[in-house]
């Protein structure tokens, strides 16, 4: 074989690929027809919804299928060789030396008894390495993780999000695998570090050579970290190619979705536009300005110096004081929407509490409709719970498993006593209706619905009371990026038809470039910048908003384009 | 709208047309070379490999249809965790074999005369001397004890007081440990911590030592019967039911729907009765349905060590002790009553043992 050739030939081949899974109602076809290469050296990302068989298709190439999954069609093939059916020696020999892993949740995947630095030393000494302690901490210092000798010695509980994935790709990386592949290796960390740590990883895969698999849902952040992406739609391949070529010209109605859909792209799209001062017509967000609406332009909730302070257990029977919410102040006019902007622990979510009357205020106030919130009591605590409705981020965990999909939007309407057990039935159709969902799922229970469907339903509860304000609490983060789009969509024409006002509260900026009027940028507690969307988004003032715009995927792949 | 079509505001809905994408679809193009990524994040795309590999794959727009967003077919009948729970446990033998036996037994507890040979306690049965010890004959399946009374009679008379106990114990148990341990896990703090402690002050003391003592009280000496039994029983067995709720409590307690429903106004009693305890009733039901089959046996047990019910009431506890002098000579009359015993509460156990592997979600994923 020449030297080209060897150079030519792919390190990572699935050649028709079929996996199916055996479950309690017979056996499932998770993954059909698939094919993809990654050539040594390059970035591959894979695409998809959840279920659509990414992480089955990444976990077989590396031999980790669950048990009752198998292989049931094609081949993989890893430099040459055939690894499809390979003996579980072989496969255990092929791990850690040849391919690495970084899997999604670093909250999960350190074991908690063990200290770090022992982690990733059992990882060396199984590949045979040298594991003395300053092996162990140059593999760390390599990830990026400061004062590695220091921090090997700790346990994972002492580690922030960032530093377990440094210390997860730390270990995915120490025996210099030649393929690495990463599923979802960010998903769960917030925005700016989400980027730090993917730049940290593009720079330590370039300088070994190593190969990347990247498993992600988000079309910007693959075709921004990979040369090819590879999009996968219900278990199958439906288009690959070289990442710009697909994501500024999508063949398959799927890809073009999604293009059109990624929350990423879009908010990109709008600044794009904009810079070159046209109208964007995939806006989401709706921006009625009615005559109604701008006499009406009085300030509807007014938050002054809000601030919430817990006490925290602290040695011996003291209590310190932890300020989750540091003088926030901001306003929310009527009839439109405020997002509130901030990453894990910055506090948006204890606003969200505190608006919706279910944290008490510890200074400052809310003044919802001229009345104080922190005021109220019995029955006008009752008035004003029927006027906020919130809606929640897990559209798994905020509807009752045990009730059905009627009791479930019929339950607001039973308890503030709405009219006749007839006319509630009648309201509860109309909901339907406005939410679009059909009349026959009414006897359903929340376990049959896909998520969407139920975020559906969690929106047709809370407005059931016709609410004036409706407090989203990451009410689109997790789900799938068409279905996102859907819902942002639904919220939209909502506020539109019935003059809502929304308190968004997200993490991800995209979503609110798609859907506010006006922004509160939130960070550890304190309100950091506050203003309209588009000045925020255009002239950010602060270099935290900066850093979290820049942070956005995608950017400089639509201006290109 | 048609049923199954649930959405309707497709964000990217916008003039694709299926066919027309099948026609050129699977097209491979070699990669336009001039299209070099220009983005700042981009690696530089060099070497000799990379051009030459990539091309732009498209699969049959018709063999991979995109089906409507977020759409789930809504055939099929509603399913509740109960019914769901019922599809899996008709299809398991061991459910169906427990489910049998005791659907014998509450029969021959509710309706013995279907089935003994003679009354055993009316007036006109005697126990006659001369079949004392006597082997099984017509009539007589399980042969006589030592007072010559007809074993079979006996152990049919005998299952109402038995399941009666279990049953009735079970039901206090519940009601109360429930209680307790809802109240415990939903409010916590102090309340918690009085519950749980006296909780553990019961659950330390042994159940026999226990009941010895309280059943020697003048007062329970002098009502001895089944609703005394169960007092003691449910006395000493609350606190397994009550740890069990208050952890599925504590579980349940701070779901989205739970805060969902304070933020509608549903008072907080209303939110534990409607919300909370429906949803941590499973693994309670569970133990309740095992923990029946043990509060026979402690019936029995009680029953054999003089304590338990009066003797003069036919129960298998009383009827074992009878039997057990004569043991040597004639098992019998130990072994009936202890088969239809160890029957009972293995099929107790193995009911509850299904129940289990239908009503928990992670046992289910397998």
């Amino acid at each position: 074989m020449s030297m080209s050739q060897e150079k030519n030939r792919p390190l990572l081949e699935v050649r028709d690929l079929g996996i199916a899974f055996a479950t309690a109602t017979g056996e499932v076809q998770a993954v059909t027809d698939s094919n993809f290469t990654v050539m040594p050296g390059e970035t591959v990302a894979i695409v998809g919804e959840s279920g659509s068989g990414k992480s089955t298709s990444a976990l077989a190439a590396i031999g980790l299928l669950p048990s009752n999954g198998r292989v049931n069609s094609g081949q993989i093939i890893f430099d040459g060789e055939d690894i499809t059916h390979a003996s579980e020696k072989r496969k255990v020999k092929l791990r850690g030396s040849q391919i690495g892993m970084v899997p999604q949740d670093p909250m999960s995947n350190l074991n908690p008894v063990w200290k770090v630095g022992f982690q990733v030393r059992e990882t060396l000494k199984a590949n045979g390495l040298p594991s003395k302690d300053e092996d162990v901490a140059r593999v760390l210092s390599q990830a990026g993780l400061p004062d590695a000798d220091k921090r090997a010695k700790q346990y994972p509980h002492e580690f922030s999000g960032g530093m377990r994935q440094r210390a997860l790709i730390s270990i995915g990386l120490s025996c210099q695998p030649r393929l690495l592949i990463a599923d979802e290796p960010t998903s769960a960390l917030d925005v700016t570090v989400q980027r730090t740590i993917l730049d940290h990883l593009q720079t330590m895969t370039d300088k070994l050579g190593t190969a990347v698999l990247l498993i992600t849902h988000d079309l910007g952040l693959a075709a921004e970290r990979a040369q090819k992406v590879v999009v996968m739609y219900k278990g199958r391949v439906v288009e690959a190619g070289p990442a710009l070529q697909l994501l500024r010209n999508p063949r398959h109605p799927y890809t073009q979705k999604l293009v059109d859909s990624a929350p990423s792209l879009a908010s990109r799209r709008i600044e794009v536009a904009r810079a070159r001062g046209e109208e964007v017509d995939d806006l989401l967000a709706e921006h009625p300005q009615t005559a109604m609406q701008s006499a009406l332009k009085q300030n509807f909730v007014q938050v002054q110096d809000l601030t919430k302070v817990y006490k925290l257990r602290g040695s011996w029977g003291r209590s310190e004081d932890f300020t989750a919410v540091d003088q926030v102040s901001f306003s929310i006019p009527r009839g439109t929407t405020t997002a509130v902007v901030g990453e894990s622990g910055s506090g948006k979510s204890t606003v969200a509490k505190m608006m919706l009357g279910l944290e008490p205020i510890t200074s400052g106030s809310i003044v919802f409709d001229g009345q104080d919130v922190a005021r109220l009591r019995g029955k006008e605590m009752f008035a004003f719970r029927r006027r906020v409705q919130p809606i929640f981020q897990d559209p798994y965990g905020s509807l009752d498993p045990m009730y059905n999909i009627y009791r479930t939007i019929e339950e607001p309407l039973r308890v503030h006593g709405v009219g006749s057990a007839k006319e509630r039935e009648q309201k509860v159709r109309e909901l339907m209706d406005q939410v679009s969902l059909p009349q026959s799922m009414l006897a359903r229970y929340p376990n049959e619905l896909s998520g969407g469907q139920r975020q559906r339903v969690a929106i047709a509860r809370a407005l059931a009371l016709n609410p004036e304000l409706v407090v989203c609490d990451e009410a689109v983060s997790a789900l799938d990026v068409l279905v996102q789009a859907q819902i942002l969509n639904l919220l939209a024409e909502l506020q539109h038809d019935l003059g809502l006002t929304y308190l968004f509260i997200t993490h991800d900026l995209a979503v609110v470039r798609q859907i506010a009027d006006n922004v509160c940028v939130m960070q550890k507690g304190k309100l950091v910048e506050t203003g309209s969307t588009d000045s925020v988004f255009e002239n950010p003032r602060t270099e935290y908003t900066q850093q979290l715009l820049a942070a956005i995927p995608g950017a400089g792949l639509i201006t290109a384009g | 709208m048609p049923e199954n079509n649930i959405e309707n505001n497709d964000a990217a809905g916008r003039g694709l047309d299926p066919e027309a994408r099948g026609r050129e679809a699977a097209v491979r193009e070699v990669r336009d070379t001039a299209d070099t990524p220009a983005g700042s994040h981009q690696k530089d795309i060099g070497g000799p490999s990379a051009g030459l590999m990539m091309e732009h794959f498209v699969a049959d727009a018709t063999t991979t249809p995109v089906a409507e967003t977020d759409s789930r077919s809504a055939e099929g009948a509603p399913v509740s965790l109960w019914r769901d729970a019922w599809r899996q446990l008709r299809k398991k033998p061991t459910f169906i074999i427990a489910a049998l036996l005791i659907l014998l037994v509450i029969v021959v507890a509710l309706l013995p005369q279907l089935f003994w040979t003679e009354n055993p306690s009316a007036a006109s049965t005697q126990c006659l001397l001369e079949n004392s010890n006597g082997k099984a004959s017509a009539g007589h399946p399980m042969g006589f004890t030592a007072q010559g009374c007809d074993v079979y009679s006996r152990v049919i008379a005998g299952t109402r007081a038995s399941l009666m106990v279990g049953l009735l114990t079970t039901i206090g148990v519940v009601v109360i440990g429930g209680l307790i341990g809802a109240l415990a896990g939903y409010f916590g703090g102090w309340i918690d911590g009085v519950l749980a402690r006296l909780g553990d002050v019961f659950f330390a003391l042994p159940l026999i030592l226990g009941a010895l003592v309280v059943m020697q009280l003048p007062f329970f000496k002098a009502h001895r019967g089944v609703w005394t039994l169960v007092v003691v029983l449910v006395l000493f067995g609350w606190p397994q039911i009550a740890r069990i709720m208050r952890g599925a409590v504590v579980e349940v307690r701070n779901a989205d729907y739970v805060v969902s429903a304070r933020s509608l106004g549903v008072s907080s009693l209303g939110i534990l009765m409607r919300h909370i305890i429906p949803n941590a009733m499973a693994p309670v039901i569970v133990i309740a349905t095992i923990s029946l089959g043990t509060f026979i046996v402690a019936e029995s047990t009680l029953s054999y060590l003089g304590i338990g019910l009066p003797p003069s009431m036919m129960s298998w506890g009383n009827d074992i002790s009878d039997a057990k002098d004569a043991f040597r000579s004639n098992p019998m009359p130990v072994f009936w009553p202890g088969l239809a015993l160890s029957l009972t509460v293995l099929s107790f156990i193995m009911l509850g043992d299904a129940l289990r592997d239908a009503l928990d979600p992670k046992a289910r994923k397998k």
